[in-house]
């Protein structure tokens, strides 16, 4: 026991002592999803924010008096030097101009006579131009259109749908919307974050002591392989824990500032509980010692350092994809053998979270199957350990 | 005190490996047949070309290969039959070991004092006197990175010999050192032999068996062929002139 306090000792004081380290494996990550996500955030919000007091220029053709009071209060400002049609057009594609509204001669007389049951000729045209290229210009043509529409509806009232503006009729909830993009996304965005952490720290751990020689130097002390396993992938397991808290937190704080600028304001990190958030983490802790297991086993099998990381990366892609599959499927599986599936039973394990289905048994198997995993791999590392051809190979 | 008698170790070869040692053979025989003795106070040399098994042999004294035949026995006992008890009692320095360079030695040696199960107030102790002895005190909080190549080696023997070990078994320990480095080593040799050590080397090197080996045992493609105090190897030659000759008696090639 003392031996293996000792070995878990020395890679705690590295890896507090190690700045560097330090840096690249908490700090970076966490900052890295912080700021990534509050640029994205920003970019998008800006993109698609036009200012409250923007002017729509438009030109307007036949512009009839009963629509007058509708456009002057949402802000278009009608140019006066009406020209060709081609040129109208020319300008609105190079953006100096947002809007043509051509209306046909005499629009509301002709709409009073039109009937489409007995008509013959054409219904009255309105044509808008518009370029989709420009943000204020689609802006602009959304609410048009939206006006003309209502006003085409008041005339042939015959019934109203949604007609109630008091009434909330989008029923999807925080929690709902909140659900969707969470669980796409965050079990992909957490496995890989662990991972990126476990695998900044378990090559140098292990391949680098074998790279060094001082494995040898450790192996003939008294400590048995069994104790050199269980202390690295320990101690491995609770700096890969730091990195990846450090990482879930960043992604939960710049959240907000990621969805700020996607006209989505019914979404927030507060709709889960104390107790979603613990489910994540004790899930989220089974699925590092079942990575930091399996990369130590690789790096006990690399000859150097630089080789476990290149053995290492496609395994990384894997783990991506299993987190993909959160995408794919919507809903956490119900039937209880995917939970003995390592990793997978994490990615279904949370979307039951992130949807707020959670069921206890699969979770509990879940931690639990991990955990034995990371036991089954702690004993085929420490036979590693021992493996003359593994340690010694030429 | 260490009896060794006819190990032998072979290893499988890889496709690959074989292809590099353009051999049809699936198994390679780097130790055939090599028995010995080595006894307190005093230095026994393994003398042989590269190749030759030193690595292997020292590498089953050590306890960390297992010999496919033969015997390692420590004060007339197998040594797995309480291997915890041997690695107490030996020290074992490869010549790759590199220190992490990111611990003091210091940290370094209080780390492996406790992996001999050491107690503080002994560790200290034997701290103190082995950094006085090697001029490693000044250096003690200096983390590896920052030492000098010599002052690594020498906190290198010093990490090896934590546990006070009887039994000290150094591969190739002045490979590829400059001469003060080297001048260091021997040093520190004589002075464990002064203590009554049991010190084993390996070398390939003539001139360091001439000057601190008591007895050798010279290794030629895995086989000990001979094994008898300095002197007697010599008989009236130099080393390498002797080694030489027995070379061509065992049938040794000269082209390679
Ligand atoms: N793990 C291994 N797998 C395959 N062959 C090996 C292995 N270890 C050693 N050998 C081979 O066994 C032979 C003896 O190797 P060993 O390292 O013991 O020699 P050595 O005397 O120490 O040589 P050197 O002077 O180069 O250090 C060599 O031919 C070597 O290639
Ligand atoms: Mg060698």
């Amino acid at each position: 026991m003392d031996r293996i306090i000792a070995v878990m000792k020395k890679e705690f004081f590295r890896f507090f002592h190690d700045k560097r380290m330090l840096f690249s494996s908490v700090l970076l990550p966490g900052v890295m999803i912080y700021v990534m996500y509050s640029i994205i955030g920003q970019a998008g919000a800006s993109q698609r924010n036009v200012e409250d007091d923007y002017q729509t220029v438009a030109y307007g053709i036949n512009v009839p008096a009963s629509l007058q009071p509708a456009f002057e209060s949402m802000n278009i400002q009608f140019e006066t030097d009406i020209t060709d049609i081609v040129e109208m057009k020319q300008k609105v594609e190079d953006k100096e101009v947002d809007l043509i509204l051509a209306f046909s001669q005499d629009f509301d007389a002709q709409v009073a006579v039109y009937d489409s049951m007995t008509a013959t000729q054409p219904a009255p045209q309105v044509e808008v131009f518009y370029n989709s290229s420009r943000t204020e210009s689609s802006k602009a043509y959304a609410a048009v259109t939206s006006v003309l529409s209502q006003y085409e509806s008041s005339m042939i009232n015959k019934f109203d749908v949604n007609g109630n503006t008091d009434n909330k009729y989008d029923l999807a909830s925080d929690k709902d919307s909140t659900a969707q993009l969470f669980s796409m996304l965050f079990p992909m965005l957490l496995l890989t974050f662990v991972f990126s952490g476990c695998m900044a720290l378990a090559p140098e751990a292990i391949a680098g002591e074998k790279e060094r020689g001082t494995i040898t130097t450790i192996l003939v002390t008294p400590i048995r392989q069994t104790e050199l396993a269980i202390g690295k992938i320990v101690s491995l397991s609770v700096m890969s824990i730091l990195s990846a808290i450090s990482s879930f937190i960043a992604t939960v704080l710049s959240l907000p500032k990621l969805i700020q600028g996607d006209g989505v304001d019914n979404i927030s990190a507060n709709v889960y509980s104390v107790t979603d958030y613990l489910v994540i983490f004790f899930v989220l802790i089974s699925s590092v010692i079942v990575i930091i297991s399996v990369i130590s086993i690789i790096s006990a099998y690399a000859k150097s350092v630089k080789e476990a990381g290149t053995l290492v990366t496609p395994l990384m892609i894997i783990v991506m994809l299993i987190g993909l599959t959160a995408m794919f499927d919507g809903a956490a599986k119900s039937e209880i053998y995917w939970y003995f599936i390592p990793l997978f039973n994490s990615v279904q394990s949370m979307l039951q979270v992130f949807s707020f289905d959670i069921h206890i048994v699969p979770v509990i198997v879940t931690i639990v199957s991990n955990i034995v995993y990371g036991g089954i791999f702690a004993v085929v590392l420490a036979k590693m350990f021992q493996s003359e051809r593994i340690m010694y190979s030429k | 005190m260490l009896e060794v008698r006819n190990l032998k170790k072979t290893f499988k070869l890889s496709k690959k490996q074989q292809k590099i040692s353009k051999t049809k053979d699936k198994i390679k025989v780097a130790v055939a047949d090599v028995s010995f003795q080595a006894e307190r106070g005093e230095i026994l040399g393994i003398l042989g070309a590269n190749g030759a098994g030193k690595t292997t042999t020292l590498r089953m004294l050590a306890s960390i290969l297992k010999p496919e035949a033969g015997q390692v026995l420590f004060e007339g006992k197998d040594i797995y039959q309480d291997l915890s008890a041997y690695r107490k009692r030996i020290g074992f320095l490869t010549s790759e070991l590199k220190l992490e360079e990111f611990f003091t030695p210091n940290y370094l040696f209080d780390f492996f004092a406790k992996l001999y199960d050491m107690s503080q107030e002994e560790t200290q102790e034997r701290k103190q006197k082995l950094f006085e002895k090697f001029g490693i005190d000044q250096f003690a909080e200096v983390k590896v990175a920052d030492l000098s190549t010599g002052m690594k080696q020498k906190v290198s023997l010093v990490i090896s010999i934590v546990n006070d070990p009887d039994v000290i078994i150094f591969d190739e320990p002045t490979n590829g050192l400059d001469i003060i480095t080297e001048k260091i080593v021997v040093d520190f040799l004589l002075e464990l032999r002064e203590q009554g050590k049991c010190i084993i080397i390996s070398t390939h090197i003539f001139s360091l068996i001439e000057k601190i080996c008591d007895r050798v045992v010279m290794i030629i493609d895995g086989k000990a062929v001979k094994e008898d105090s300095l002197e007697n190897i010599m008989a009236g030659q130099s080393l390498e002139d002797s080694f030489f000759t027995i070379y061509q008696e065992m049938g040794g090639n000269m082209n390679g």
